[in-house]
Formats: structure tokens, C-alpha cells, sequence
């Protein structure tokens, strides 16, 4: 499996914080990767250190092979579309192309064009008062028709409404298809992750709480409900991801890799979305743990 | 990458061509008929038999209010050009980028930020010096007769000297140095600030205090002033002005002819001795050079000290002011480069 982000014990500090930590992971290449996390789980940093515009404190990290921002060529090969999706507000859309054909030398000017048209867009109309849905479709079409290898899109549909944020990913997903780029897209709203998402990262303070194939991770979860017991008592190879109990019942989030037989537990499939929250409260209870423990 | 910087300037390129228009249309207009005016005057050919004044007070009084009124405004807006160079074009290039995210969108391209940021500086100091160097070549140009016939006129005043504090900053090429050198500062404001309205008001500030610390404490001195000692006698104390000297005491000035034009920087009076020597211990001369007065000073064998720079190092004065500026401008430059490629890299 060829990976197009691999990063080792990567770490950026702003003057005294940290915004990203120890971090390592490896993205696979031909997917489409959700980086799911919670408000400051370094997603930002991290997507920002692939796309070379920050430099790492520590550790290292290469994309496509390469240190990031490498050079022209490195550069021409992973397409960004940065949080809030900016563009140049005095520009007119035909003048954002001809900034995409100007510095980009495999520029597809007629993707763009094709894409510009599809949306309706007034090549004519200034970017300033395109409304947030054009903005973000602008962007990705610069990103697009660069025709890069990686795409990386922070957060793109944040501030989006949800029609436009429908068909910023339907957008996003026709050209996946149609030129098999690599995609990492950051959000925090998993419905969008798991609309477009073939395989996920959970980020949580700067670590990699798991990472695979949606299909797999859903697979190999599942959610047990059953009469109170003391958790310890499952059979080796169920890793519990989340447990709440009540007097009567326990609730189990857990990671097996082999069926449960136990006629007591109700077994129901779980959603990526149970998924993330699991792992994100598991990542949130170890550090109450760990607080706990120096205090 | 130049193509795009020079679209992204298109609109403040559009703006100075308007203005250079209308200035160069008024200047173009009027200034034959000054050089005319000039002409007739015979102020060109006087300084060599000496008799200067009548004829210069007589063109420069000739020179109706336009004249006089636009030759202030020339001088005033070659003052603003530089400044507002740095201001409303180079403070919010960079700064602009930053406040509105827009550099993640530049930097993504597949261009280094070395080369984006290469291209906005060139284009943007070449648009600036183009324009500041053309105001400059039509100001100079059409003020030329009034510059030289204003200091026979009027003698004491500074405001006419081509070295003095008004007329040196507007003429000739320094203009281009402070031009270039306003841009850099206000990409250097934009890159440390990254907020446009602070940084705008930020190079204002400073592009100004340069300016005025540097015409009172640096310009002086930039070639060390001559010096020239003229003996005071009875001949030329009548005409000579009491005025303050160094520590409060009172000196007296001659006047000299002979130096119109130059740019005086101190007067000292000195005893035969060489020790400075103050006026007001003289009972005679406080107040006014009476008779009485002159009688006893030229008794004295008093000597003034005048230290100036001659009206001829004008050109030699202008080439290192604006290499000077040139070279800030280039230091700046080399800083914003460095800037953007390690530290805004790291933050």
C-alpha cells in the first residue's frame, strides 16, 4: 500500500503551545480520507504542514515522497483548499483562472471552464460577492484544475448550509471519479465524512485514535447491549472502545475480530458516527484519567 | 507570476495614471509659458555680472497666483507621493494576503514564495520609482525657472534653496529612492503587522519620521559641510543681521551674495585669537548694528565661520541620498524575502 501523507513524531508549537504533537500516522493513497476530530485535535496544523505552509518544530513529514512546498514541482502535485475557502475578493472568477493557468503548469483550463459553467458561475462576477457555497466551489475549482495527485481540503463545508454543502461534496465526489485523485478532507461534522469518506482517521489532541477502511472499522465494531456485568468478562480479542453502565444494563462500544456468541448481549451494528464519538470520548475519559492521576 | 501580480496592481496602477495625467496635462500647458516668462526675465544671465536681485524680484513678482499657487501644490504633492506609495500600495500587498487568508491560496499554487513574492515586490517597486521618478521629471522640469530665480529674490529664505528642506526632497531622483524605499517599508510593515489598517498607519508614521529626522540630522552631513571664514569689516557690518548663535549667544551674520544658493548650515563668529566670540557684550550692538556698533566690531578683527554645503554638490548630494534609500530599500526587500520563506513558514 503506497501512502501519500506519512508523518513520524510530528510536532508544531506556537510560541508556548502545541498545536499538533508526537504525531504519526500513514494516509493511504486512491482513498478518500476523513480526518475526523474534535475542535482542536490538530487537524488544521496537520493538514497545514502537508500543504507546506508551516514548517514542522519537530518530526517530519512527507507527502507524495517529498518534504512538502519541496519546490514548483512538489507544489504542482497536491492541490489545498484552505479552511474558509479564500479567494481573492477584487478578483472576477475568470481572473481566479487565469491565476490557476498563470501558475500551474499541468492547469486543465477546460476542466475549469466545463466546472465554472456547471455551476452556473458568472465568469464576470467578482469573487467578493459570491455567496460562501460559490466561494468554496471556486476554490475547489482552482484545486481541481491544477490537477494534482493529493488533494487536501480543510474543512471545507463548515460554514456552508446544507444544500450547498451537499453539492460542494457531490462536486468534490464526480472528480474523484473521473481523475482518481487521492483526497483528505478534514471535518468535524461526520454526516458530510460519511456521505464521501472510504477511509477514516480519528484525530484526538494531536493522536491517532484509529485509522482504516470505513467498511472494515464498521465492520469490526459493533455495539453490545446487555444485563449488567463487569466488562472484564469478554473473551480475549473484544477491545471495549466505550462503555456506560447503568444498575441494570451495560452498553458496550466494542473492536472485535470475531463474532460474539453470548446470547445475553443484543448485538446492533454501529454508525460511523457512533464510531467517531466512541473514540473521541474514550480519547477524552483517558485524559480525565491521566489528569486525575498527576493531580 | 508577474502576469498575476500585475493584474492583482491593475486598479492602483490605474489610479497613479490618472493622476500623472492630470498633473502632466496642467504642467504641459502652463509651463512653456513660464519658461517664456523666464526668458524674458534675463534672470538667466545675470549671475554673471552680480546683479541678480532687481531682475529675479521682477520675475518672480511677474508670476501670476497660478504659479505661485501650483508650484506650492507641485511641491506639496511630490512631499505626499512616496508616502502615500508606501501607504495604500505597499502596506496592505502583503498584510491584505494575511488578514483575508488569501496567501494559503497563493502559496498552494505551483510556485515557490520565493518567486510570488519576488514578483510582487518587482512589480510593485518598479510601478512605485516609474511613478514617483515621473512626477519628479515634470516638477523638476517646470519649476526649473522659479528655482533659480527664487533664491536671488529672496535671499534669507531656506524655502527656495534647491538644498533646502522643501525643494531637496522634491526634485531631481531622490524621489525614486524614497519611493523604492517607502514601498519596502510598507511590504515590511504588512509581513511583521499582517493586519492592513495597522500596517498602513504604521508606514505612514514611520515613512514620515524617516523623512523629517533625516532632512534635520542626516542630509547635513551626508558630504562633510565646507567651510569658509569671512572677515567682518566695515564694509560688510552694516549690511550684516544679528542673529542667535551656538549656546544662546548672538552672532552676526553677513550677507553674502556670493552664496545664494548655498545651503548654510551654522554661522560662528571668532576673535583673531580663533575663540568664539558673542556680540552682546558689545553694549553698541544690542538691538541693532547701529553705527556705533559697527565702529567697535570692525575694530576687532572679528572673523565669521560659516559652514555650508556650496549649491554644486546639489547632484552629488541627490546620487547618495538616493542610493542610500535604494540600498534601505533593497535591505528591507531581502528581509521580507527571508521572512516569508522561514518565519512565516514556522508561524
Amino acid at each position: 500500500m503506497s501512502v501519500v501523507i506519512q508523518t513520524s513524531g510530528l510536532g508544531k508549537r506556537y510560541r508556548r503551545t502545541w498545536a499538533l504533537r508526537d504525531c504519526t500516522l500513514a494516509i493511504p493513497e486512491g482513498r478518500v480520507v476523513g480526518l475526523v476530530g474534535p475542535n482542536g485535535a490538530g487537524k488544521t496544523t496537520l493538514l497545514r504542514l502537508a500543504a507546506g505552509l508551516l514548517a514542522p518544530t519537530c518530526g517530519t513529514i512527507s507527502v507524495l515522497g517529498q518534504r512538502p512546498a519541496a519546490g514548483p514541482a512538489q507544489l504542482a502535485r497536491v492541490g489545498f483548499v484552505a479552511q474558509d475557502t479564500p479567494v481573492y475578493a477584487r478578483m472576477s472568477v475568470a481572473d481566479h483562472l487565469r491565476l490557476g493557468a498563470w501558475l500551474n503548469p499541468a492547469w486543465d483550463d477546460e476542466l475549469a471552464r466545463r466546472r465554472i459553467a456547471q455551476l452556473g458561475l458568472d465568469p464576470k462576477q467578482r469573487a467578493g460577492s459570491l455567496s460562501g457555497g460559490q466561494r468554496a466551489q471556486l476554490a475547489l475549482t482552482l484545486a481541481l484544475a491544477k490537477r494534482p495527485e493529493l488533494l487536501i481540503l480543510d474543512e471545507p463545508v463548515a460554514s456552508l448550509d446544507p444544500l450547498a454543502r451537499r453539492e460542494f461534496l457531490r462536486g468534490l465526489m464526480e472528480s474523484v471519479a473521473e481523475h482518481g485523485v487521492s483526497v483528505v478532507l478534514s471535518s468535524h461534522l461526520v454526516a458530510d465524512l460519511e456521505r464521501v469518506c472510504d477511509y477514516l482517521v480519528v484525530l484526538v489532541a494531536s493522536r491517532v485514535r484509529v485509522a482504516g477502511e470505513v467498511s472494515a472499522l464498521l465492520a469490526s465494531h459493533c455495539r453490545l447491549s446487555g444485563p449488567r456485568r463487569d466488562p472484564g468478562a469478554l473473551p480475549a480479542g473484544v477491545e471495549i472502545v466505550e462503555e456506560s453502565h447503568t444498575d441494570k444494563q451495560s452498553l458496550l462500544l466494542v473492536r472485535t475480530d470475531q463474532p460474539i456468541h453470548d446470547p445475553s448481549w443484543t448485538i446492533t451494528p454501529v454508525s460511523m458516527e457512533d464510531l467517531v464519538i466512541g473514540y473521541m470520548s474514550r480519547a477524552r475519559d483517558d485524559r480525565t484519567h491521566r489528569l486525575q492521576a498527576v493531580s | 507570476m508577474i502576469r498575476l501580480s500585475a493584474l492583482q496592481f491593475r486598479a492602483q496602477a490605474a489610479t497613479a495614471a490618472v493622476a500623472l495625467a492630470v498633473f502632466a496635462v496642467i504642467l504641459a500647458v502652463s509651463g512653456p509659458h513660464l519658461l517664456g516668462l523666464y526668458d524674458s526675465s534675463g534672470v538667466a544671465a545675470c549671475q554673471a555680472h552680480g546683479d541678480c536681485l532687481p531682475l529675479a524680484s521682477s520675475f518672480v513678482n511677474k508670476l501670476g497666483g497660478f504659479y505661485t499657487v501650483f508650484y506650492f501644490i507641485g511641491i506639496g504633492f511630490l512631499l505626499l507621493v512616496p508616502a502615500a506609495i508606501g501607504t495604500f500600495w505597499a502596506a496592505p500587498l502583503l498584510a491584505r494576503e494575511f488578514e483575508a487568508g488569501t496567501f494559503q491560496l497563493a502559496w498552494t499554487q505551483s510556485v515557490t514564495r520565493t518567486r510570488w513574492l519576488a514578483a510582487k515586490l518587482g512589480v510593485g517597486a518598479l510601478a512605485a520609482v516609474a511613478t514617483a521618478g515621473l512626477f519628479s521629471l515634470l516638477l523638476t522640469w517646470w519649476s526649473g525657472p522659479i528655482d533659480t530665480a527664487a533664491p536671488f529674490a529672496k535671499r534669507n529664505s531656506i524655502t527656495f534653496l534647491r538644498l533646502g528642506y522643501v525643494l531637496f526632497p522634491t526634485r531631481g531622483i531622490a524621489p525614486l529612492g524614497y519611493a523604492a524605499f517607502a514601498f519596502a517599508l510598507g511590504v515590511t510593515a504588512g509581513v511583521l503587522i499582517r493586519r492592513t489598517v495597522p500596517a498602513m498607519a504604521a508606514t505612514l508614521a514611520t515613512f514620515l519620521f524617516i523623512q523629517i529626522a533625516w532632512a534635520i540630522w542626516v542630509r547635513p552631513h551626508l558630504i562633510l559641510p565646507a567651510r569658509t571664514f569671512v572677515a567682518l569689516t566695515a564694509a560688510n557690518i552694516p549690511n550684516a543681521e544679528l542673529a542667535v548663535g551656538p549656546g544662546g549667544s548672538t552672532i552676526i551674520v553677513p550677507n553674502l551674495p556670493s552664496m545664494t544658493g548655498d545651503w548654510i548650515l551654522s554661522t560662528q563668529n571668532i576673535d583673531p585669537a580663533g575663540h568664539p566670540f558673542n556680540v552682546a557684550t558689545v553694549k553698541a550692538c544690542q538691538g541693532n548694528i547701529s553705527q556705533a556698533c559697527s565702529n567697535t566690531l570692525s575694530s576687532l578683527h572679528l572673523r565669521a565661520v560659516i559652514a555650508y554645503q556650496p549649491a554644486s554638490r546639489f547632484w552629488a548630494l541627490q546620487w547618495y541620498e538616493t542610493g542610500i534609500f535604494l540600498a534601505a530599500a533593497l535591505l528591507l526587500a531581502g528581509f521580507c524575502l527571508w521572512s516569508i520563506r522561514s518565519r512565516h513558514l514556522n508561524g
